[in-house]
């Protein structure tokens, strides 16, 4: 077996039964200190090995039990042409001139959720436990406690979660965690004729990419890499780039991603700061009426009115 | 129609023992409690989804999902109730020489030494400041809140956008939060003023007290018209 082509033997080290205990993160609330901590997971998905043929569609779909609608055909490969409620993860489709080589290089990336080890989405939401991180990385969405303000794509670096018109709740990639929690990989994964897609702990993922990223340089690829963003603490799906250097050729992939300071601000100082804000306003009414005590009317000023109105009686 | 721009559709004194003053009408009234109770729930709503310690005021209107889906209707209501009460109030509302001063003897506002105060028509200047803070306020909210308002309006604009005007809609609600504790704290540390919002009707004593300008107006109106 050649290791820079083929990936590791699938899913060893990864410990099986996901469950409560194993959160470290919980949207809109906090999580006592998991007993154990699962080995780090990841899916990688080698750009270089991708060939278009959707087949991850396809069996995110199935797997899912997911039926997008049918749609149209926009001219372009892409299709659906963005992420949908259904279809939590596509292919996009680049065409991108090489200024070195002048080549054209049909660069294919497949979409969706990045398992951000510092989750935007999750800061953002609002609703106790409708986001969740396990220990081994997996952010997951819990429907029964999604309220579908929407709320999650503005916290988003990557704008992945898709708010269903069916039943108002967001939907995303959840990495398998089902197939995950009982020692299988991703379905996008079993399906990928070219392994493309391997999953793996994040270690077994990450030396793996580097044999790619060498086999890769060793063919003219001098900028191969590994994408895998420091700006939101890593990723649990990691991309092989030939050209790592430009992720913004492959279909706008954010170069340096990270939770904006807009949503940093809304979902920091302002919480606190509003609702100290509050407390204090009340507060000092509060005091105020201990201090100087209710202004009343006093009886020369009904006189006083008396005499003005009293006129014309 | 009076010559002065303070006095609103209504007002009135009626002479006896006390003397009593005809506010608010019974349209205005209500038009008030519309907004005050849309305004209340619209907070509630609002602070479940600000801070996690506050969620569980979601169950008010029926959990998460409901609060997330009715509160833009309630703001909606809110904007049309709130516009009404402008177009009654804003005239009365406009500034005037004595609120300048009576701003800056605020000190003695608060320390409830009228006596040291112009004499003021229809509304002071904190009420002013209350009426013109709600309104542009009230716009903020309602703009804001149509580019997060997703279940409709999600593909007129951009997430940065959306980001941006989420973070206005939490800062123009606390401020309105704590424009409305003002309000509210005015009306009840101010006694006799709270009539003016259920019977329509203030004292006499009242009016000389803390709008005597408005008084003498309505007085010297009534004799005018005699």
């Amino acid at each position: 077996m050649v290791q820079h082509i083929f990936p590791p033997a699938p899913t060893q080290n990864v410990k099986v039964d996901l469950s409560e205990a194993d959160l470290v993160r919980r949207s809109a609330s906090s999580v006592p200190q998991p007993a154990r901590k699962l080995t780090s997971v990841a899916k990688l998905i080698d750009t270089s090995k991708c060939i278009g043929c959707k087949a991850c569609q396809s069996a995110c779909l199935e797997w899912n039990n997911l039926r997008d609608e049918v749609g149209f055909n926009h001219g372009v490969y892409d299709n659906p042409l963005d992420l949908t409620p259904d279809s939590l993860t596509v292919m996009r489709f680049s065409e991108w001139i090489n200024p070195e080589t002048q080549n054209l290089e049909w660069l294919i990336r497949k979409d969706g959720c990045m398992h951000c080890e510092d989750p935007g989405c999750l800061k953002a939401c609002p609703a106790p436990g409708a986001i969740v991180q396990y220990s081994n990385g997996i952010v997951d969405f819990d429907h029964d406690k999604c309220i579908g303000c929407g709320y999650c794509i503005k916290g988003c670096p990557f704008n992945i979660p898709r708010i269903s018109k069916v039943d108002n709740k967001a939907y995303k990639c959840t990495l398998c965690s089902d197939r995950v929690a009982v020692g299988q990989g991703p379905a996008c994964a079993k399906a990928c004729p070219t392994q493309a897609i391997v999953f793996g702990t994040k270690d077994e993922m990450k030396a793996h990419a580097e044999a790619r990223i060498k086999d890769l340089k060793s063919r003219g690829y001098q900028n191969a890499g590994l994408y895998d963003p420091p700006g939101v603490g890593g990723t649990h799906v990691m991309y092989v780039l030939h050209h790592a250097d430009k992720p913004e050729i492959y279909a706008n992939l954010p170069n340096n991603p990270k939770i904006s300071p807009i949503v940093e601000v809304w979902k920091g100082v302002t919480k606190y700061a509003g609702m100290a804000a509050i407390g204090a306003f009340a507060a000092v009414g509060f005091l105020h009426h201990m201090i100087a005590g209710p202004n009343r009317v006093s009886p020369e000023d009904e006189e006083n009115a008396q005499r003005l109105a009293g006129g014309e009686k | 129609m009076t010559a002065y721009d303070d006095l609103e559709p209504g007002d009135q004194v009626h002479a006896g023992d006390p003397v009593k003053v005809d506010r608010y009408t019974a349209g205005a009234r209500i038009n008030h409690w519309i907004t005050a109770t849309s305004l209340v729930l619209l907070a509630l709503s609002g602070l479940a989804l600000f801070h996690p310690s506050l969620f569980f005021l979601t169950g008010l209107f029926g959990g998460g999902q409901w609060t997330r889906a009715i509160h833009p209707w309630i703001g909606v209501l809110l904007f049309f109730s709130f516009a009404g009460l402008f177009i009654r109030f804003w005239r009365a509302n406009l500034w005037r020489s004595e609120d300048g001063t009576w701003l800056a003897r605020l000190r003695y506002v608060l320390a409830g030494e009228e006596d040291k105060l112009p004499e003021i028509g229809k509304y002071n200047a904190g009420q002013k400041v209350v009426f013109w803070g709600m309104s542009l306020l009230i716009i903020v909210l309602i703009t804001s809140g149509f580019v997060i308002w997703d279940e409709y309006f999600s593909q007129y604009t951009t997430i940065t956008q959306k980001r941006v005007a989420v973070l206005i809609h939490a800062l123009a609600a606390v401020t309105i939060i704590c424009v409305w504790i003002v309000h509210v704290y005015a009306a009840i540390w101010i006694r006799g003023t709270i009539g003016a919002m259920t019977r329509g009707q203030v004292t006499g004593g009242w009016a000389w007290r803390h709008h005597r300008k408005w008084l003498r107006e309505l007085v010297g109106g009534r004799q005018n018209r005699l």
